[in-house]
């Protein structure tokens, strides 16, 4: 009789992958990214307008939504929507290049930092926490004009307005925060029973951060990843906000600049000029916060579910 | 202890050295006096470098600078070359009375809210003040500034007839001496969107801590000591999960001044964000190192206050 009784086994994969899709807010979150990417990616396509192309003769300025552009246009009488589309392409493409940068060298720094420990582990971590623990924005604009201000930095990071030059900023900032959790799951990691029967049997420790460590952290790595993509979003706004963002060459957009627009907006009355941009921003930040947690929740098998 | 204490010394030092030199380098002091005094002499210029410590070997010129710190012999603003301290002080005061509201509505509410939700884990008022949460978090201040904005400044007006709140500055243009009532409305909104900020972070804190409280070995053992409920929840479990939410509050100064610098300055609040933001547009080495010198000492004075409420209030931990 007992061949009969089949135990409901799952790779642990599977059993992440199925935390995940119980997380509803995560899957309505995944669908909204996807369609947005999609809008992006096809931007001959979906935008109706170019970049810098107005949307009727003048008077074409401060239009409000109709007919022929959706979300109405901008002081120049160019079409919001389509320069939504062209700005979200900018701000995807800062996100995803710096947080994985940022991620790379947050993950080496982190784990060496916690592996090895003593004097490079102290003065990373001192370092790290100084640097987490001051306004963000104060930093971000010392380090932006210090770093623009050096001659010789200039052909390897680019113009100060240039996309690659904020991308640069933002993955010497980011990979402090990943540094942290990876050296945090590190630490924890190295005291486990199977590390140690892993030393006890003479792997090199080459092999056991491949095999043993890495794998281990896949988790709280991926959980970085999209946290590190959201925060260099937000900051790239934040930046473009005051007046400090790129400047991605004549008429391009990204949504820190389109939002930028909202604040000589506000007084006048133009509501979708701020509405929108703010809109998208806020939808693509939720969108990406909602994978993080369901992803935490899903490869941590330890966390109870509770939401 | 004393030794923690002693350490914060040379790192305030060495952390206001690291700023000297990313002012220096990124701000370039001389040139931003050279352009707003077209006309200085050379030998004014030799003044102002010498009075800024701003010569050009740079360990030698922070001591210059931070001698003249020490003795309270501060240079004058570049731009109007006005007293710094003056000003300083009224944007720190602004700063403090905006900040330290935004704090108390903040944490009050964040920790009502977690408490709340943790009350009933899993049910709908936990999933409802979850999502809120995670709501406020992935909205940066300038969003809900802008919105606030919109809202209170344009439209209120539109469609009640009359202005609720008003949207920029401490007092309306012309007000002279002190008005609570006038201060305290138009302190409303920029409370608001720091605050929003806070109570999301805090009713998250609050949340798993509690949770994580509750579920303790301890809290079983009081209650089946037949403790009330109440007793229980209060003496043994709020208690203790506050001790994580305290340090991380102390240690969470920094964000906050990084979302009252964004609020005052879309709300046009005279405050030390407004103040930073316009010196260092300018380049205004001489208004900038006190400003920041004033940041790095509370950063560096809440990591320690961290350090010690957490031994203080979990006696198990001991500083060493």
């Amino acid at each position: 009789m007992t061949d009969e009784i089949t135990l409901p086994t799952a790779s642990p994969r599977k059993m992440a992958y199925d935390r995940f899709v119980s997380h509803r807010a995560a899957v309505a979150s995944v669908f909204v990214l996807a369609i947005l990417v999609l809008f992006v990616a096809l931007s001959p396509l979906t935008a109706r307008y170019g970049v810098n192309e107005s949307v009727q003769a003048p008077p074409n300025s401060f239009l409000p939504p109709r007919a022929n552009a959706w979300l109405g246009t901008d002081d120049i009488g160019r079409d919001l929507y389509s320069r939504l589309i062209y700005g979200v392409r900018v701000s995807l493409v800062i996100g995803l290049f710096s947080a994985i940068i940022s991620v790379t060298i947050g993950c080496l720094v982190g784990a060496v930092a916690g592996f090895r420990g003593g004097r490079f582990d102290d003065i990373i971590m001192r370092v790290t926490d100084l640097f987490l623990a001051f306004p963000f924005l104060v930093t971000l604009l010392v380090m932006r004009n210090m770093l623009g201000a050096i001659g010789w930095l200039r052909p390897i990071i680019g113009e100060l307005s240039s996309v690659r030059f904020i991308i640069v900023l933002f993955a010497i900032f980011g990979w402090m925060g990943v540094a942290r959790i990876v050296r945090g799951q590190v630490l924890a990691l190295k005291e486990r029973e199977f590390i140690e029967a892993a030393r006890a049997v003479g792997a090199t420790r080459w092999y056991i951060v491949r095999k043993h460590l890495l794998p281990n952290s896949v988790g709280p790595i991926m959980v970085a990843l999209t946290f590190s993509v959201v925060s260099a979003i937000i900051g790239e706004s934040t930046l473009a906000f005051f007046g400090y963002g790129p400047q991605a060459g004549a008429g391009a957009t990204s949504l820190g600049i389109l939002v930028g627009q909202a604040k000589g907006a506000v007084n006048t009355g133009f509501w979708w000029l701020a509405v929108f941009p703010c809109l998208v921003l806020v939808t693509i930040a939720l969108a990406i916060n909602f994978i993080g947690d369901a992803l935490r929740d899903a490869t941590d098998p330890r966390m109870q579910k509770d939401s | 202890m004393i030794r923690r204490l002693a350490w914060s010394v040379p790192t305030l030092l060495f952390v206001t050295f690291l700023v000297y030199i990313a002012l220096r380098i990124g701000t370039n002091p001389v040139e931003s006096y050279k352009r707003i005094n077209p006309r200085a002499t050379p030998a004014k210029i030799q003044q102002y470098i010498d009075v800024n410590g701003l010569d050009p070997n740079y360990v030698r010129g922070y001591f210059r600078w931070l001698v003249n710190f020490v003795t309270l012999d501060w240079p004058r603003s570049i731009k109007g070359s006005r007293e710094v301290w003056p000003q300083l002080k009224d944007a720190l005061a602004n700063t403090l009375r905006l900040g330290s509201a935004a704090v108390v509505v903040g944490v009050s509410f964040g920790l009502l809210l977690g408490v709340y939700a943790a009350l009933q884990p899993g049910g709908r008022r936990d999933i409802s003040v979850n999502t809120a949460a995670f709501v406020g978090i992935s909205i940066p201040p300038y969003v809900s500034a802008i919105i606030l904005q919109l809202v209170f400044a344009v439209y209120w007006s539109r469609w009640f007839g009359s202005t609720l709140f008003p949207t920029s500055g401490v007092y309306p243009p012309g007000q002279e001496g002190f008005n609570l009532g006038l201060m305290a409305k138009h302190m409303v909104l920029p409370t608001v969107v720091v605050a929003i900020q806070i109570i999301a972070v805090y009713a998250r804190y609050m949340r798993s801590s509690l949770l994580d409280v509750l579920s303790s070995e301890y809290m079983r053992t009081a209650r089946s000591k037949g403790i009330s409920e109440r007793r229980v929840l209060f003496k043994h479990g709020l208690r203790n999960a506050l001790i994580p939410v305290v340090t991380i509050a102390a240690l969470d100064v920094g964000s906050i001044v990084g979302g009252l610098i964004i609020t005052e300055n879309i709300f046009s609040y005279p405050g030390m964000g407004k103040y930073f933001l316009a010196a260092f547009g300018e380049g205004d080495f001489p208004l900038l190192m006190p400003w920041m010198v004033i940041i790095v000492t509370s950063v560096l004075v809440f990591n320690l206050i961290a350090d010690i409420s957490y031994a203080w209030l979990d006696p198990r931990i001991r500083l060493d």
